[in-house]
């Protein structure tokens, strides 16, 4: 489903070349549920930023379902990303002003779908939240926010899986609900990439990987 | 979920952006319109003023017009009638006609088809000295009006002269001690004074006036008279030519005709003058109002370009606070897949619903305000009236224009938010 090859990505400022991804290459394929650990600022972020078709690496190859988001347009690439991959991040990043249904409906923005509303129901039964659909972020706890980003990552039924650091701001508890979420996800089919520090998380997985400087290391 | 349940919801949730923003159009429009609106109340009124003016100026001419029409018909031209053999160097010098010709002539006159003369005094006038006094007088027989027998009967301009009495000047009472009621012997025949007039400050003041039969009986000039007198003569040819050409045909051409007084050629003179005095007046009054319009067209001119630049970057100050606002929400949606210019149209869509929204309220209260304003200036009098004021037109600019106007705004706000690169975005977040 993912595939990643010889990934190289530098960072340039003012007088400071970082190299955050040295030639990584890595594949997870349907049904795996991959995680990267390692410490802050490692290039995990970049990593999963560059393999979700959202950072154009300097040098190596993305492939996703066999496609190569960055040889489309930016618009083209938006509308690829639409419908193959889901993204769950740390922070959560839900729109503010829109109650759990609309956020979980907000990538039919763009990919419309006349059955969105259908599945957005399915999904938020699903991760338990059917009584909050009316509610906004900011009256949800933290591991609720994170089932609603991770119920929008799936409305589109993508193929693979993209989470930075999902369990970062949870209690383990609700660590555990999302973390069993995305192995369900995976156990369905779907490939999963997680990034994270956190160990629990990579007990989930059926692979964990290391990476340090920018490298694969194990 | 679409597009516009988005905007909507944003717009719900930062009401104070939402509603700093409008409030900026909201100003700048009911500016605008209030300015525009009262420019134009002020043109409705000029030009009804103007018409209202012009009216009663017409109106004012017409009447005098027809005033001097039925003046100059009443007065006509006043005419002296005198023989033709008459000398006039002499006439003028010794200030009466030396010679004389048949009393009948008056007659004549009244009873011809001249209708245009309506006093006909015929006279004996004679300038000599009062034997008895060893005064200078002058001499006037008069019958007083002869009767025009067809006519409707004018009320006499001068009543006849009884006989055996006389009517003295000022002066013969003066130096001569007569007064009313007092006897006088003049050539010989004694004479009751029946009336003295009050002083003239002309010749009537050394005038002495009997009948005119008793005149002529005195200066054996039996039958004779000296002079027709011909007041407010009005024929079909209202000129002095046309008056001298009939009264002479009348009489055979044995008279000579004077015109005394040019009083129609003097009044139709003062007539164009008011006339030219009331177009004056209206072009002053004209001169005064585009004045008025020229300095409010001044300020708007500087006014009405001030509010809108202070619109437009007021409302793409907003249009950048609120996109730097939600920076994060765009890079996750851009991240999941909305294009850019779907971010373009979240932000441009909002800035026309602002744009919307502040002209429409904007033209309500700019509208509202200037007529109010006007009605106030008027105060009570002519108002213009709120169907006269309002603009489809002026309406119609009002919420094309404004939305446009924040659209332009905030193109440049939306543009960042919409280029900015997700990922970015996501890492420093």
């Amino acid at each position: 489903m993912l595939r990643v090859e010889n990934l190289t990505k530098h960072y340039r400022g003012a007088g400071k070349n970082v190299r955050a991804l040295d030639a990584v290459s890595l594949a997870v394929g349907p049904g795996e549920f991959v995680a990267v650990q390692g410490p802050s600022g490692c290039g995990k972020t970049t990593l999963l930023l560059a393999a979700g078709g959202l950072l154009r690496p300097d040098a190596g190859r993305v492939a996703i379902a066999g496609e190569d988001p960055y040889a489309f347009s930016p618009e083209a690439r938006a509308r690829f990303r639409a419908s193959r991959v889901g993204f769950v991040f740390q922070q959560f990043h839900l729109v503010p002003y829109l109650t759990v249904l609309d956020n979980i409906l907000a990538p039919s923005l763009a990919s419309p779908s006349a059955n969105a509303p259908a599945r957005a129901r399915e999904l938020m039964a699903h991760v338990g939240l059917a009584d909050r659909a009316a509610h906004v972020p900011a009256e949800l706890s933290t591991g609720e926010r994170q089932r609603v980003a991770l119920a929008r990552a799936l409305l589109n039924c993508p193929g693979l899986l993209l989470a930075d650091e999902p369990t970062g701001n949870l209690d383990p508890a609700s660590a555990k609900v999302v973390l069993g979420h995305l192995a369900e996800f995976a156990a369905a089919g779907g490939a999963v990439l997680l990034v994270t520090h956190d160990p629990l998380a990579a007990e989930y997985a059926g692979r964990a990987v290391k990476m340090a400087c920018g490298r694969l290391v194990d | 979920m679409n597009i516009w349940r988005l905007v909507a919801k944003e717009i719900a949730y930062r009401k104070l952006n939402f509603g700093l923003a409008v409030l900026a159009v909201l100003v700048a429009v009911a500016c605008l319109v209030g300015e525009l609106t009262l420019l134009r109340a002020h043109e409705i009124r000029a030009e009804r003023l103007s018409s209202a003016q012009d009216a009663r100026t017409r109106h004012m001419v017409d009447r005098l017009t027809d005033d001097y029409r039925v003046i100059t018909k009443q007065l006509g031209y006043n005419v002296l009638v005198l023989p033709a053999r008459q000398d006039l160097g002499r006439f003028y010098a010794q200030g009466y006609a030396t010679e004389t010709m048949p009393e009948e002539y008056a007659r004549r006159l009244a009873e011809s088809r001249l209708v245009t003369v309506q006093h006909l005094l015929p006279s004996l006038q004679e300038k000599l000295e009062w034997p008895e006094h060893k005064f200078p007088i002058v001499l006037m027989g008069t019958r007083g009006e002869v009767p025009q027998g067809r006519r409707d009967p004018k009320e006499a301009l001068q009543p006849p002269v009884a006989k055996g009495t006389m009517i003295v000047g000022a002066v013969l009472k003066e130096r001569l001690g007569l007064d009313v009621g007092s006897r006088a012997t003049l050539l010989g025949r004694t004479f009751t004074v029946a009336k003295v007039h009050p002083p003239r400050g002309t010749e009537d003041d050394v005038t002495v006036w009997i009948d005119l039969a008793e005149a002529q009986a005195l200066r054996g000039q039996a039958g004779r008279i000296n002079a027709i007198l011909a007041l407010s003569c009005i024929c079909g040819e209202a000129t002095p030519e046309g008056i001298r050409r009939e009264v002479t045909r009348a009489l055979d051409n044995d008279v000579q005709v004077l015109e005394l007084a040019p009083q129609a050629a003097t009044r139709r003179a003062a007539r164009i003058r008011a006339d030219e005095h009331a177009k004056e007046a209206v072009a002053s009054q004209e001169a005064g109002h585009e004045e008025l319009r020229l300095v409010r067209e001044a300020l708007a001119s500087w006014i009405i370009p001030l509010v809108v630049v202070g619109c437009v970057v007021w409302v793409g100050v907003l249009a950048l606070g609120n996109a730097r606002e939600r920076r994060g929400e765009v890079g996750i949606l851009r991240a999941i897949g909305l294009r850019s210019r779907q971010i373009l149209a979240v932000f441009l869509t909002k800035a026309v619903l602002v744009g919307l929204a502040g002209g429409a309220v904007g033209y309500a209260i700019g509208f509202g305000v200037a007529a109010a304003w006007d009605g106030r200036e008027a105060a009570g009098g002519d108002v213009v009236g709120l169907a006269a004021l309002f603009s489809a037109g002026l309406l119609a600019g009002a919420v094309i224009l404004a939305p446009l106007l924040t659209a332009v705004a905030s193109l440049v706000p939306a543009v960042l938010a919409a280029r900015q690169d997700p990922a970015v975005v996501l890492r420093e977040e």
